[in-house]
């Protein structure tokens, strides 16, 4: 799903969503052997399986020799354990010609991520704090246009960007189109929306007081943002974070519209791989490379655990 | 009142007045602040899609160029039977997507909402999908509906030789495939919006309508969602949206195929654009992905915002 | 025009104008759109001279204070601290400190750190920060709290702090925002005490808001009743009670409010049915003779009850509807002349619903207004 509807979780649950958290409200079960009881955790543990089965099926798939798997079938355990497909997937696979395996990817990916995180967290930082405590004449109306963007679909504005990355290349004499910058710049802008929302709202629910006393205090622009609101404002760093993390990690379409085969974020090297057509499929090596592919954004989520659910509550997790 | 009539220590006048500084020089650093959101939301978001819209109106092929061609690419888009059956899968995709979304979210948050034991275990597995990419989640469900060793593989293993589900293969049922895939990655988000939904009703409710002895289900139905109603307009607003984006998902589950019997518009953009070197289809067929947004938001906009001033 | 006021004239000379006006309002205007919080207001405010700005809630009180504080940009109108026009001055340039309802304090910071704050903007020498803070940690005995943070400390002890930051700035002028509306009952009426012997150890102009009249009453060396963005009356504690100016300012001081008894002025005597108040004290040579409609206020505890009747200018009856005893005084709701009437009695006096009270009103202590205008006469 897609940011879109993230700005308006944020608006009509920011709040309610922590209420996620804080324990349920419905009728409480009678009995613990109740048919009702029995009911619903059956219910729950049929379904919950059913949402574990695949990440079950990528792993014990990985871990089987091609043999095993052309005799038998996706869900049975493995009989012999072995880490030559990620191995293989790792350092060896290939796309096209190329076959050094989905590190190149990976480390593509990193490189992506670091520096979009930061300057994407940056830039809505400073424009949800100016929006929420600078308002001035028009500043409303820019950021009606930003979140009313947010909602359009991507394909509408893809090639405009191409027109843009490649003339402010030329004009600086950098290469934006086709590059890990141009890319940067791209998942900067497109996090614009929801990152400024989250943190316009963060700011607008200080109390309008502690900016007072700061100004009279003498701070201004910026030292009250980084000596006041700044060192407030870790949960919602962190929800931005996690967010971002996330959403540029799982990115395709920007990545394969404006990145070049050698500069490939890792899941467009990922489809590449397993959706080539040349040569025999390897499906151990294929689900060996999507699981290495989920690690990053499913780490974050196991590690983040309830802040991730306040993550997306705050706005829906991918762009 | 009368004006002060002593100076005190000050040599100034009194009555002196000081006109207002110039307000755009006043606080220059906010203004300098947001110049990297004014010129996204400027340029990018407004300009970027008033080009595009433009633009479809011209003959671009490899490269964008301003012959005027009226609204011929978009007589030849809706004469070209791939955009026609994009269209007829987002809209099958899109309803049944919508419809069990909501039903599965709803039901896995309201049976969370019993005070069930391990419901962090629960939450955490039903939402994981969604941590993941759709590149990943096509990929994964690609394999597990190999027809010879994912689910019919086994069915079959099991002694039902006759049985048939091969969604990947079968221009018929191959939307249903992308289905199973999508709402298994999509609908714990669903459900955790639910869930806040639910927790933001007030105790005092289930505490009335069991005075009141009203059984649950009905409680639910007649009591519960009707109370609901902004969340699951942000639900739908949020699941719509997803379904008009559709894309990583298709391009590596089925890459559109068996055929074209799985194509969907976003990839019918795409290709046009930087595949088959015809901007001028690509920018008609965005155009028409907004004016769908249009017309799904419109509504929405004006049952959230109508009539109220948006704070 | 230029501006002539040189930014060095800060807090310096404190003593060169005392007596003087410490800040003065010149036709203040604000507005938000089409909606005017503040109409053409002029407001001046002696040195040392503890102020409080009154009113129900938005009447623009607190809009006054912020544009003050410079927090605010008036629409039009001029504002001076000592004699220096700041109208367009930065907040800390203005030589004022504020304090919050909410306290407002740095939640990451020391209490130190938040004492310290301002000056550290202001590039003073770490000494002089030391010498200001126990300055003001050892006023408000604040000390042992110097480097907690404000999470670990009680309302009461926030607000202290609060108070604190504005201190250690040695301002001329203090402006305090509500400063006790977020306390309970005891521990305003402590605050209200303390606040009060700081003003008079330390004699700074202070500008005090508030809806308190409570806290307007003891505080106040004046207070300005505000209403729809502009002053009704601005005077002392007790002229405002004894004289208020007109209807809105007799009913908004005094609880339970003042009785109001609309009737005929003829001459110099008000009719009501068959009541009439002979009104001593007024001036009437300058105001032009004949029949009017008027109005006269009594404060329910000038009536006069119980053996004392006998000795009233004026006597009259009314039933008790409603008794509420306090404790310390009786509250008797009744009616007189059609028109609801309230009487406050001692704690000790027995009356029951129903009863027919004779009561004594002395028309020197009521207030008369013109019916019109709901000025007073």
């Amino acid at each position: 799903m897609s940011d879109i509807g993230m700005l308006n979780t944020v608006k009509a649950a920011e709040d309610p969503v922590r209420r996620v958290l804080d324990g349920p409200r419905g009728a409480r079960p009678k009995r613990t052997f109740s048919r009702t009881n029995i009911f619903l955790y059956g219910t729950l543990i049929v379904v919950a399986l059913y949402y574990l089965l695949p990440l079950y099926v990528m792993l014990v798939t990985s871990v089987k020799g091609m043999p095993e798997i052309r005799a038998g079938n996706v869900f049975a355990p493995p009989l012999e354990i072995t880490f030559q497909p990620w191995v293989k997937a790792w350092a060896e696979a290939c796309t096209g010609v190329n076959c050094e395996g989905l590190s190149r990817g990976f480390w593509n990916s990193v490189r992506i991520l670091i520096p979009s995180v930061l300057l994407s967290i940056s830039i809505a930082l400073v424009s949800g704090y100016t929006l929420s405590k600078w308002k001035f004449k028009g500043s409303e109306v820019f950021f009606t246009i930003l979140i009313v963007g947010a909602f359009i679909p991507y394909q509408v504005m893809l090639y405009p960007i191409v027109i843009i990355l490649r003339d402010v290349g030329n004009f600086l004499g950098v290469q934006l189109f086709g590059s890990l910058t141009g890319l940067v710049l791209v998942h900067s802008v497109f996090g614009m929306p929801i990152l400024t929302l989250l943190f316009r709202n963060y700011f607008a629910s200080i109390p309008e007081e502690l900016f007072k006393a700061a100004r009279v205090d003498g701070a201004g622009f910026w030292g009250i943002l980084f000596r006041i609101m700044l060192p407030m404002s870790l949960p919602i760093l962190v929800v931005a974070i996690i967010l971002q993390v996330t959403g540029i990690w799982n990115d395709f379409l920007f990545g394969v519209v404006y990145t070049r085969a050698d500069s490939y974020p890792m899941t467009v090297q990922l489809n590449n791989i397993v959706n080539s057509v040349q040569g025999i499929k390897e499906y151990n090596v294929n689900m060996a490379a999507t699981l290495l592919t989920g690690l990053v954004p499913l780490f974050v989520y196991f590690v983040s655990g309830k802040l991730f659910v306040r993550g997306i509550a705050a706005g829906a997790v991918k762009g | 009142m009368a004006i002060a009539e002593d100076a005190g220590a000050r040599a100034a006048p009194r009555e002196q007045t000081v006109r207002r500084p110039n307000r755009l020089l006043r606080n220059l650093w906010p203004k300098f602040a947001l110049l990297p959101m004014i010129a996204t939301a400027v340029v990018v978001f407004l300009g970027g899609t008033l080009w595009t819209v433009v633009y479809s109106f011209t003959s671009s092929g490899l490269l964008p160029r301003r012959n005027w061609v009226g609204l011929d690419q978009y007589d030849r888009l809706w004469s070209t039977t791939k955009w026609i059956v994009s269209i007829q899968n987002l809209a099958l995709y899109g309803v049944f997507s919508l419809v069990f979304t909501l039903v599965i979210g709803f039901t896995l948050a309201a049976l969370l909402d019993r005070k069930v034991r391990g419901e962090d275990v629960f939450r955490t597995i039903f939402l994981y999908p969604f941590a993941l990419s759709f590149i990943v989640t096509g990929l994964v469900w690609q394999w597990i509906l190999n027809p010879d060793f994912g689910i019919q593989g086994v069915v079959r293993e099991w002694g039902w030789e006759s049985f048939t589900f091969n969604p990947l293969n079968d221009p018929d049922i191959v939307m249903f495939g992308l289905l199973i895939a999508g709402l298994w990655q999509g609908t714990g988000l669903i459900m955790c919006i639910m869930l806040a939904g639910l927790r933001g009703i007030d105790d005092d409710i289930w505490k009335a309508t069991r005075v009141d002895g009203i059984p649950t289900w009905k409680t639910y139905v007649q009591v519960i969602i009707p109370m609901m109603r902004p969340v699951f307009v942000t639900a739908v607003v949020l699941i719509a949206s997803g379904i008009i984006k559709l894309y990583d998902l298709v391009v590596a589950q089925t890459s559109g195929g068996p055929g074209i019997s799985s194509e969907v518009p976003a990839k019918y953009v795409m290709v046009s654009m930087f595949g088959a070197q015809n901007l001028g289809q690509g920018f008609a067929a965005s155009t028409m992905m907004l004016l769908s947004v249009v017309i799904i938001l419109i509504p929405w906009a004006y049952l959230e915002f109508g009539g109220r001033r948006r704070v | 025009m230029t501006m002539t006021a040189d930014p060095q004239s800060r807090p310096a000379d404190r003593t060169a104008a005392s007596g003087g006006h410490s800040v003065e309002i010149r036709d203040l205007d604000l507005q938000f759109g089409a909606v005017k919080v503040l109409q053409k207001l002029n407001l001046d405010v002696h040195e040392g001279e503890f102020l409080v700005l009154l009113g129900s809630s938005g009447c623009g009180k607190s809009t006054l204070l912020n544009c003050i504080a410079g927090l605010l940009e008036p629409t039009d109108g001029q504002i001076f601290i000592k004699g220096r026009n700041v109208t367009w001055e930065e907040p800390s340039n203005r030589g004022i400190g504020m304090v919050f309802q909410s306290y407002a304090l740095y939640p990451q910071m020391s209490v130190r750190g938040n004492l310290s704050f301002g000056l550290k903007n202001a590039r003073f020498s770490r000494d002089e920060i030391e010498r200001r803070v126990s300055r003001a940690a050892e006023i408000l005995q604040i000390q042992p709290l110097l480097d907690r943070k404000p999470g670990a400390l009680s309302g009461g002890q926030r607000q202290r702090v609060a108070i604190g930051r504005a201190l250690v700035r040695d301002v001329d002028v203090f402006l305090f925002d509500e400063p006790l509306s977020n306390l309970d009952a005891k521990l305003r009426a402590d605050l209200r005490v303390e606040l009060k012997r700081l003003h008079s150890r330390l004699r700074n102009t202070m500008i005090y808001v508030t809806h308190d009249q409570v806290e307007a009453m003891t505080l106040a060396d004046r207070i300005a009743i505000m209403k729809g963005g502009e002053i009704m009356q601005l005077a002392s504690p007790d002229e405002i009670y004894n004289r208020p100016k007109n209807r809105y300012v007799a009913d908004f001081i005094g609880s339970p409010s003042m009785n109001f008894l609309e009737g005929q002025l003829q001459g110099e005597t008000f009719r009501k049915d068959d009541l009439s108040l002979p009104m001593v004290g007024y001036d009437w040579a300058s105001r032009p003779q004949g029949e009017r409609g008027a109005i006269v206020g009594i404060r329910p505890e000038h009536v006069i009850t119980g053996e004392l009747v006998a000795g009233a200018p004026v006597r009259a009856e009314v039933v008790a509807d409603v008794v509420e005893p306090m404790g310390s005084d009786t509250l008797v709701w009744g009616t007189l002349g059609g028109e609801a009437f309230r009487i406050r009695m001692d704690g000790n006096a027995r009356v029951k619903e129903g009863d027919r009270l004779p009561i004594g009103i002395d028309p020197s202590r009521a207030s008369l207004f013109d019916s019109r205008t709901e000025l007073r006469l």
